[in-house]
């Protein structure tokens, strides 16, 4: 390309001192862009590092060192805590070692509970949260204030409130033996039912608000094209919604299936002390057992297990990747 | 029955909404579409045409009327139990599933055996050229691409009628000229009725066996591409296909053949009668821009001139102030004829003007 007026000498030049002015100028905006990204992340990381990060380098020293006779921690390095929980010590023979399963019973049935919990808010919480994306959108904000409105109250005083209708004359049982079904009362409180059934209250809406978001995303489009395709009512389900909604689906039961494994408050109160999930088994060791160690450990291996299970768990419904939009 | 029409509308009426806020989509219409046609409903947005579409696809249940597929009733029926298929608008492909499940999908619903389903998928593939991009993601395909796929998703099922709901709106100018020709030349390897919905006057023109043109949940017209563009029975179709001079005529003579009439300006045409005009009477006349001739010299002025390649449109002024736009081919040489302020007269040859209805 030549500028037919122009001298070529002049116009090299020009276009030489342009590169430069052009060259600096870039410079300075990633300049700019570089301190504001660091800038605006900064605080949040800071915080992070220091109540996040930093108590869990706690948690993990003093899972290695040796419990305090009064609590807190003596600083000799041992692996006792972590040997404890497989293993008891005999009685008479500090060195000889018994396989004991206790723990990993409570670790057992917290995890029982939390995949049971999971499994029953998905299926109760899909079809809710299909009919609020389903509603004229001037209403849909109505049905996310309902759902969220247990938040208004503390978790406490509305596990309380459960005893009222799971106690043996509670709400629950009157109904069944007016209606006849039972001649005595059903024990529910203080059992792993009453436990399950406190933590699916707890944690239902953590399962329909994400459910929720994704259908209101999903495409109605796809469902029409999948009636004109044949399919019916229930395949238009499992064929289209449901594998398009996928996202939902893995947020909902990591947010529900997290907190109710580690769940304190329901397991203490409905469960009665006797049913105890890896929550009340932590809390244990730093109240009445004064074993720091110990509960350091436990929830160490209870972090590490629930990383282990979400890696499984993405991978495998992250597999034919849904990345819809 | 190989003889009866493909797709029969009788009385179609649908409303949305009730009571007093209810909006009729679609106002008593009835038409039948032949066998092996290219039928294209034409018309603005909110002119009804997707819905009738869709109360064909059983998408939506008509407030009234029915919807007979070669003569048996299926207006009862949801979409899954009606032997057409839909081509949609932004395709619908499903993100999740690869170009050959797609186009697998409606043969699986059906149940068909596994062998004749990747057949039909090969088969299918092929006639849209789209083989070897089988194990793709919809999200992996261009607008184009994506087209194709969606046409051969529905043809696979070897629908009695397909329905298409303004499939090339989304592709820009260049694809869409090229699938013109690919979308009629389909239609007439594949033998299967097409029912094609658009909003462009110049895809329904050239694709079309018959357009029905539609307005305000009515069938304006319903006729051939050039019976629709030369003979338009009202305003609303003289405007909406085309551009077009509406002008309004006094009956000079009114006898049989042509009659003569004569506009404010001056202007006198001889005009095929619609109806029986008296002498007298005020008729609106519609012209096309292309079938008026211009001569140097006399009382008329041109007042702008646009070049637009092939032509040149200009806008004339009249003796009366009226305006009419007038479009002339450009000389070899590709200049215009006539420069801003030249006095033109203006020429109607006898039988360009159509007389209008309404």
């Amino acid at each position: 390309m030549t500028v037919a007026a122009a001298d070529p000498a002049t116009t090299d030049q020009d276009l030489k001192a342009a590169e430069i002015r052009v060259a600096a100028a870039n410079r300075a905006v990633q300049a700019r862009e570089k301190r504001g990204r660091w800038g605006l992340v900064s605080p949040a990381m800071i915080i992070i590092a220091l109540f996040g990060i930093g108590p869990l380098l706690i948690v993990l020293v003093y899972s290695f060192l040796e419990a305090g006779t009064y609590g807190g921690v003596k600083w000799n390095f041992t692996p006792d805590a972590y040997v404890q929980f497989l293993f008891e010590k005999d009685l008479f023979d500090d060195t000889h070692l018994i396989f004991t399963y206790s723990y990993l019973q409570i670790f057992g049935r917290s995890i029982m509970l939390a995949g049971i919990t999971t499994v029953i808010c998905l299926f109760l919480g899909y079809p809710c949260a299909y009919f609020m994306a389903t509603r004229p959108p001037q209403q849909r904000a109505f049905w996310v204030f309902v759902i969220t409105l247990p938040f208004w109250t503390n978790l406490l005083i509305r596990t309380y409130a459960m005893f009222v209708i799971l106690r043996d004359d509670g709400i629950i049982n009157n109904a069944l033996m007016n209606a006849g079904l039972i001649a005595s009362p059903l024990q529910i409180m203080f059992t792993d039912t009453a436990i399950a059934i406190g933590l699916l209250y707890a944690f239902l809406p953590f399962m329909v608000l994400p459910l929720y978001a994704s259908l209101e995303k999903l495409d109605f489009r796809y469902v029409e094209a999948g009636y004109d395709l044949y399919a019916t009512r229930g395949r238009v389900l499992r064929r289209i919604i449901i594998p398009l909604t996928k996202p939902g689906i893995v947020a909902g039961s990591i947010l529900v299936f997290i907190p109710a494994i580690g769940a304190y408050v329901t397991p203490t109160l409905l469960g009665g002390g006797k049913q105890l999930m890896i929550g009340n088994l932590i809390a244990l060791q730093f109240g009445s057992s004064r074993d720091w160690p110990f509960g350091c450990a436990a929830a160490l291996i209870l972090m590490v297990m629930v990383m282990i299970a979400l890696m499984i768990y993405v991978r495998n419904t992250s597999r034919g990747g849904v990345v819809h939009g | 029955m190989a003889d009866s029409d493909a797709i029969e509308v009788r009385g179609l009426t649908k409303q949305f909404g009730n009571g007093a806020d209810s909006v009729t989509a679609l106002d008593n219409v009835s038409l039948s579409i032949r066998q092996n046609e290219f039928f294209t409903l034409l018309g603005p947005s909110g002119c009804g045409k997707t819905t009738l579409l869709r109360l064909i696809a059983g998408f939506e249940l008509p407030t009234r009327g029915n919807v007979l597929l070669e003569g048996q009733s299926v207006v009862h029926l949801p979409p899954n139990e009606r032997p057409v298929n839909t081509v949609f608008q932004s395709y619908a492909l499903f993100p999740h599933m690869t170009v050959a499940q797609n186009i697998a999908f409606g043969l699986e619903m059906r149940g068909r055996p596994r062998k004749e389903i990747d057949g039909t998928v090969e088969e299918m593939l092929a006639l849209v050229q789209m083989t070897g991009l089988a194990a793709r993601k919809s999200s992996q395909l261009s607008g184009g691409q994506q087209q194709r796929v969606a046409l051969a998703r529905a043809l696979a099922n070897h629908p009695k009628v397909l329905l298409l709901d303004e499939p090339l709106s989304a592709l820009d100018l260049k694809l869409r000229q090229g699938m013109r020709a690919e979308l009629k030349a389909l239609q007439k390897r594949t033998g299967i009725t097409f029912i094609f919905v658009t909003h462009d006057q110049e895809e329904a023109l050239t694709m079309s066996d018959r357009i029905a043109v539609m307005s305000h949940g009515k069938v304006q017209q319903l006729g051939g591409p050039l019976e629709i563009y030369e003979q338009p029975v009202n305003r609303f179709v003289a405007d909406f296909i085309g551009d077009t001079n509406f002008i309004t005529a006094a009956v000079e003579t009114s006898g049989d053949g042509m009659v003569a009439c004569r506009a404010a300006s001056g202007l006198s045409m001889l005009v095929a009668p619609v109806g029986e005009p008296a002498t007298g009477d005020s008729v609106t006349l519609a012209l096309r821009p292309e079938k008026i001739q211009l001569k140097p010299g006399g009382t008329a002025q041109v007042e702008l001139s646009m070049y637009v390649g092939t032509d040149t449109s200009y806008e004339i002024r009249l003796p009366d102030d009226s305006r009419m736009a007038v479009r002339l081919q450009n000389a070899l040489d590709g200049r215009p004829a006539f420069q801003v302020g030249d006095a033109v007269s203006v020429e109607v040859s006898p039988g360009a003007a159509r007389m209008l209805l309404d």
